[in-house]
């Protein structure tokens, strides 16, 4: 009940003060919008829009999360408010799930503002919602995660933005978003496998269209695979880092 | 019973001894006084107690439990004070408290009337609404202080509590602590301020570049200090005498200048009278003449032969 308390006090607090602020909430709209616009113009047909919407949905996430979580903690890290989490008496593990979670469900809010405004635009059936939510949140998790990796790799906030987007702006292109594989040179393959978004716009791609090149079933194998990776990865860089 | 035991605890940072092989145990109930100079490694100290830092090596046992080794077991019945304000700046006064109850599973409601009463004690009930950030320094100071005490801890750490506060608003928080002792709360407090140390502490340790060099009671210490006598004369016109010029006008005495004040250490009783007539045969008025008690200051540095410039006085009060 305590750990509860806890865990809980710290998500409301960093959704209020860091996820619901206006400026993010316009950002999570904004910029899928902006994104859905500037395809639709390109390819004109509605018809595409389904198809492209996974992607868009993709990387709505990926920049509503990273760099918003690895700021954040960053922040708190050079203001040493962060040390007040590290005296409290709560497991390390249940700690950094807490500080993550609000980053997770602000990526999920962000995922389906595209689905809304697809829904406006074309018809929306036949599509297998809870695959899609599943993707929705695997992706959140892994990109939110991501974040963390970045927080505990950097000392000073500029640095958390710089290195989110060293990493995001390249997966827009390899992670299959809106460019297929296929179509990507062979050496660059490799780079896509590794990177736990290709796995996550698969999935979403297999849930709204059925036109995936992977089973669901390793997308969801891998997805969590690399969450789980990331994260242990990073408990132990904090123990290792953040109580030097 | 001691309910702080530390052993041999040793911080290294690279090649920098921050903290060197010190022990000491804090009594139930008591307050411990950590004093010492800038750099000393107070702050290393608290850190590493408390579970900000690692342990080189050494022990540390809280309440019976190693600290090395799970922290976390006894963290709930441990308070932090830090010596930089660290709440939340976009959060109010009265919001930070119920976030910082939140954290030792006190719910929100709970949290929130805790807060509250000790918005009102601390004086800062008008400004619990407002942001953090525009809380002055000493109002932040406070309400650190509160965060630090809102699940009510058994254990205080305060680093520097008094450092960079007004007069008044220092003395405010020495009596909250006395209060916080009073109602059973033992306290680990780091000061420069030998008089903090004094007024406050019933132990005092002494620490400087990473060692302890004397532990003991503010009562022993003032005991031997008892049999010295420290005269006080402020000379007239300004009139600034050497340190060494004086020493070899009086060989048999410790002498101290401090602008034109100047302190004479007797072992025997001595009549104020004799110093006069000698500073008058040096062709220099004696403006005040006193016989002053001496301070936890005269006594550290006659026990320890350390220069204690590096601590500042508290002054005008
Ligand atoms: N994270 C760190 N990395 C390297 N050196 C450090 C670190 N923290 C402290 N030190 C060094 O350890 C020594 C002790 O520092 P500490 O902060 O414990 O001193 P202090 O007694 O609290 O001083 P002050 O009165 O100025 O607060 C100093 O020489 C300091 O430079
Ligand atoms: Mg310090």
């Amino acid at each position: 009940m305590k750990t509860w308390i806890a865990f809980s006090s710290i998500l409301k607090k960093d959704m209020s003060t860091y996820y619901l602020k206006p400026p993010n909430i316009s950002w999570g709209i904004i910029f899928p919008l902006a994104w859905a616009v500037m395809f639709f113009i390109r390819t004109g047909e509605p018809m595409d829009i389904r198809g492209i919407l996974p992607g868009i949905m993709g990387l709505s996430i990926l920049f509503g999360t990273t760099s918003m979580l690895a700021v954040t903690i960053t922040f708190e890290r050079r203001r040493e408010s962060f040390n007040r989490l590290l005296l409290a008496p709560i497991d390390l593990n249940l700690l950094m799930l807490a500080k993550t979670s609000g980053a997770i469900i602000f990526g999920v809010a962000n995922g389906f503002v595209p689905v809304l405004i697809a829904s406006f635009l074309t018809s929306l059936a036949g599509v297998n919602w809870a695959g899609v939510f599943v993707g929705v949140l695997l992706i959140s998790i892994t990109s939110t995660f991501m974040g963390l990796f970045i927080a505990v790799a950097v000392r000073e906030v500029f640095e958390a933005q710089t290195f989110s987007n060293f990493f995001r702006f390249p997966m827009i292109f390899l992670c299959g978003l809106f460019i297929p594989l296929a179509t990507l040179p062979f050496w660059l393959r490799p780079l896509s496998y590794i990177l736990p978004l290709t796995y996550g716009a698969d999935l979403l791609r297999e849930m709204l269209n059925g036109e995936g090149i992977f089973h669901p079933g390793v997308s969801l194998v891998m997805l969590f695979v690399f969450a789980l990776g990331l994260f242990l990865f990073s408990i132990r860089n904090v123990k290792r880092k953040w109580i030097d | 019973m001691a309910i702080i035991e530390v052993n041999g605890l040793t911080k290294q940072y690279g090649d920098l001894v921050a903290v060197n092989d010190i022990d000491f145990s804090v009594q139930e109930g008591e307050i411990f006084g950590f004093l010492g100079p800038n750099g000393a490694g107070k702050t290393t100290t608290i850190k590493m107690l408390t579970g900000l830092t690692r342990v080189t090596s050494g022990e540390v046992r809280i309440d019976g439990v190693d600290c090395v080794r799970a922290v976390k077991n006894v963290q709930s019945i441990i308070g932090v004070v830090p010596d930089e304000s660290n709440l939340y700046d976009e959060l109010s006064g009265l919001d930070n408290l119920a976030f910082c109850a939140g954290l030792y599973g006190i719910r929100r409601s709970e949290g929130l009337q805790r807060g509250l009463k000790l918005l009102k004690q601390f004086g800062l009930e008008e400004a619990k609404n407002k942001p953090f950030r525009t809380y002055s320094k000493g109002m932040k100071r406070k309400l650190t202080i509160a965060a630090g005490i809102i699940h009510r801890p058994r254990i205080l750490f305060l680093d520097e509590p008094t450092t960079g506060i007004d007069v008044v608003s220092a003395r405010q928080i020495r009596n909250l602590v006395l209060d916080l002792n009073r109602a059973g709360a033992t306290i680990f407090l780091t000061t420069h301020y030998i008089e903090e140390a004094e007024r406050l502490c019933s132990r005092v340790a002494f620490i400087v570049e990473g060692k302890i060099r004397h532990l003991d009671t503010v009562e022993n210490l003032l005991e031997q200090a008892r049999e010295d006598n420290i005269l006080e004369f402020v000379l007239s016109n300004n009139r600034v005498f050497e340190e060494e010029f004086l020493q070899k006008a009086f060989p048999e005495n410790r002498i101290e200048v401090k602008g034109s004040r100047v302190r004479i250490h007797t072992t025997e009783p001595v009549g104020l009278k004799s110093f006069i007539d000698r500073f008058t045969e040096m062709d220099c008025e004696v403006f005040e003449a006193r016989l002053v008690r001496p301070t936890l200051e005269d006594v550290l540095v006659r026990i320890t032969g350390l220069d204690t410039s590096g601590l500042k006085e508290v002054r005008g009060e």
